[in-house]
């Protein structure tokens, strides 16, 4: 225990010196408006792919609907902040709570099912979220929700980033996550053990969509318009290629897969016509030769020379 | 509620379910082999309309032979798909092998993009519409077109499935692949046939869609392609007549909602029937409860 918590806080050490910098470059205007909202992006994707990882990687049911649940957190979140004022702190727990409520709505019985027909599933069940929410002419319809105020800042991704990651960590390695490992090995297995596979799968589906909800209330006002379009099911497949090229099961993995996709879309933008190209090549490539993800299992703070990685193989972040 | 409006949407519906379920077929078909939700399907549909679209502007040929032209490169381009990026993950978690299908899905939709432009085309009007008269209600010849190919394909698909010894080795294979191979079935080559055909299938519908609509374009296959995996999973995933029938269903359903609520909530009513089905009989209206063995 001890160990863990000396770890924690070089993490935290860590990620207070990185956002130090970061928001050095950002007050000191040495990066551009671009790369700016790429950092912000960056941090979000994290939280989505953090939280999908919980449900995917650690609870292992596949779920295909994660931006359907971004959307109704973004847009509770501006309906909220635009239409009746509400601070942003509350608008975004809003968001979270009601993704979260409609995660367990919905898990409720579709996680009875397996596998493929859990993946159709949440993925139906994505579209339809998004379609209503075309289909409301409160919230701008198919043309979206305008005029929302600017209210996303980097202290604001950045902490609540770190509270997703510390979150989920600290959820992985509790006795419900680690019941939630156990019916990833072996659902059957673990329920001849006592795992009320029911309970704990439904908890997992809940706070990722909670999670999911945050970052799309944060997603969501970093424009000044929204558009139900953001929330397709590419979006979802999206977050599930960030999990799976870091590998699933690692929180590490879904940092760098987040930061990975983030920045290769950004740095190919300038090609937008073989960006998606080399995007899908690399993406089959990377299945055909390490299936696992970059991270497979691993997490860089399991290591033993974790100080030595922790110096070396983050500074890029 | 107006019948003859109902009886319109019903001939709507069906033409298009029967697009469905060709292109369900495909779906079901590799599906109850390799136990892959092959995202790119709707995409090989997509190239298929496409081929179907040049024979016809560039090479100048009728609706027929193009339609023949299209079913046999789009069979041979499923084919080289699995070859090069299925194959050589056959024994990788299945979770693999679903991304690898969204690499395909994404590398044929911005390939396309890339060389035929992502604007839609106008699809030429090779075959003559005209609408006949059956009592209050209106066919056109697009439509018999649509039922007449689907329920040839659909017959010949029997044919090969039922009476010939590849399509007994399909069946064989569909029912315990490592079985199968123990009684000297090869089915790397059943898996690649299966390919094959499952595009063939999407071809026609591609082309199909194209004569009916008018109009393709590079993303066209996303959404059709989703619906048809619903189709497979309503009439029961790896059963061939469920995914007609599913196909037919879907059809009909989205032309009612269409014409009766509002086009928008199409889409949703689709995914509705999906989570129901899945929720009551996940095995479709057609399958068999399989238990689980530990």
């Amino acid at each position: 225990m001890k160990y863990l918590r000396t770890n924690d806080l070089k993490m935290l050490a860590f990620a207070l010196v990185l956002f130090a910098v970061l928001q050095g470059l950002i007050t000191g205007r040495v990066l551009n408006s671009f790369w700016q909202l790429n950092i912000l992006i960056v941090g979000i994707n994290i939280i989505m792919s953090v939280s999908l990882n919980l449900i995917n990687g650690y609870t292992g049911q596949f779920s295909l609907g994660h931006a359907g649940f971004m959307a109704v957190g973004a847009y509770t979140a501006v309906v909220l902040t635009t239409n009746f004022h509400v601070a942003f702190l509350p608008a975004l727990l809003a968001g979270a709570a009601a993704a979260g409520f409609l995660g367990f709505l919905i898990g409720l019985p579709t996680l009875r099912l397996r596998g493929d027909y859990l993946a159709i599933a949440t993925l139906g069940l994505g579209e339809i979220i998004r379609i209503v929410i075309m289909n409301i002419d409160h919230v701008g319809g198919a043309a979206g929700f305008k005029g929302i105020p600017h209210k996303t800042t980097f202290v604001w991704v950045f902490f609540i980033m770190l509270f997703t990651l510390f979150f989920i960590k600290n959820f992985v390695n509790s006795k419900p996550g680690r019941a939630c490992i156990a019916i990833r090995e072996n659902e059957i297995a673990a329920e001849a053990m006592g795992v009320n596979t029911t309970k704990y799968k439904v908890m997992a589906f809940t706070i990722g969509a909670a999670f999911a909800g945050i970052a799309g209330g944060l997603f969501a006002q970093c424009f000044y318009l929204i558009n139900p379009l953001s929330f397709t099911f590419m979006q979802s497949f999206n977050y599930l290629i960030m999990v799976v090229l870091g590998g699933l099961g690692s929180i590490t993995g879904s940092i760098a897969g987040a930061f990975v996709v983030t920045f290769l879309s950004a740095a190919l933008a300038s090609w937008p016509e073989f960006r998606m190209i080399i995007y899908a090549l690399a993406l089959i490539f990377l299945m055909m030769k390490r299936p696992q993800g970059l991270f497979g299992y691993m997490e860089i703070t399991n290591h033993g020379i974790f100080r030595k990685i922790l110096k070396g193989g983050r500074k890029h972040a | 509620m107006d019948v003859t409006q109902l009886v319109q949407q019903l001939i709507n519906g069906i033409s298009l379910g029967s697009i469905y379920a060709l292109i369900a077929l495909g779906y079901t078909m590799i599906y109850g082999i390799i136990k892959l939700i092959n995202f790119a399907h709707g995409d090989i549909y997509m190239v298929g309309a496409y081929i179907g679209f040049f024979s016809i502007t560039a090479a100048h040929l009728g609706i027929f032979p193009s339609l023949l032209i299209s079913m046999i490169v789009t069979g041979g381009l499923g084919m080289v798909i699995e070859k090069l990026a299925y194959k050589p993950l056959r024994n990788a978690p299945r979770i693999s092998v679903l991304i690898t299908a969204i690499g395909v899905s994404f590398f044929l939709e911005c390939t396309s993009m890339y060389f035929v432009s992502p604007t839609p085309r106008t699809f030429p009007p090779v075959f003559e519409n005209v609408a006949f008269h059956v009592g209050p209600f209106i066919v056109n010849s697009q439509q018999l077109l649509i039922f007449g190919i689907t329920i040839v394909l659909m017959l010949l698909l029997t044919y090969i499935v039922e009476r010939t010894k590849t399509g007994k080795a399909m069946r064989a294979a569909s029912y315990d692949v490592e079985t199968a191979q123990l009684m000297g079935i090869d089915s790397d080559r059943i898996i690649s046939f299966t390919f094959g055909i499952g595009s063939a299938l999407a071809a026609a519908a591609g082309v199909l869609v194209g004569v009916y609509y008018n109009s393709i374009d590079p993303l066209m296959g996303i959404m059709p392609g989703v619906k048809a995996f619903v189709a497979a999973v309503l009439g029961g995933i790896g059963i061939l007549p469920g995914a007609v029938v599913g196909g037919l269903i879907l059809g009909v359903v989205e032309a009612l909602v269409s014409g009766f609520i509002s086009s928008t909530f199409r889409d949703a009513a689709a995914f509705a029937i999906l989570i129901l089905v899945l929720l009551f009989k996940p095995t479709g209206i057609f399958g068999k409860n399989v238990r689980e063995k530990v």
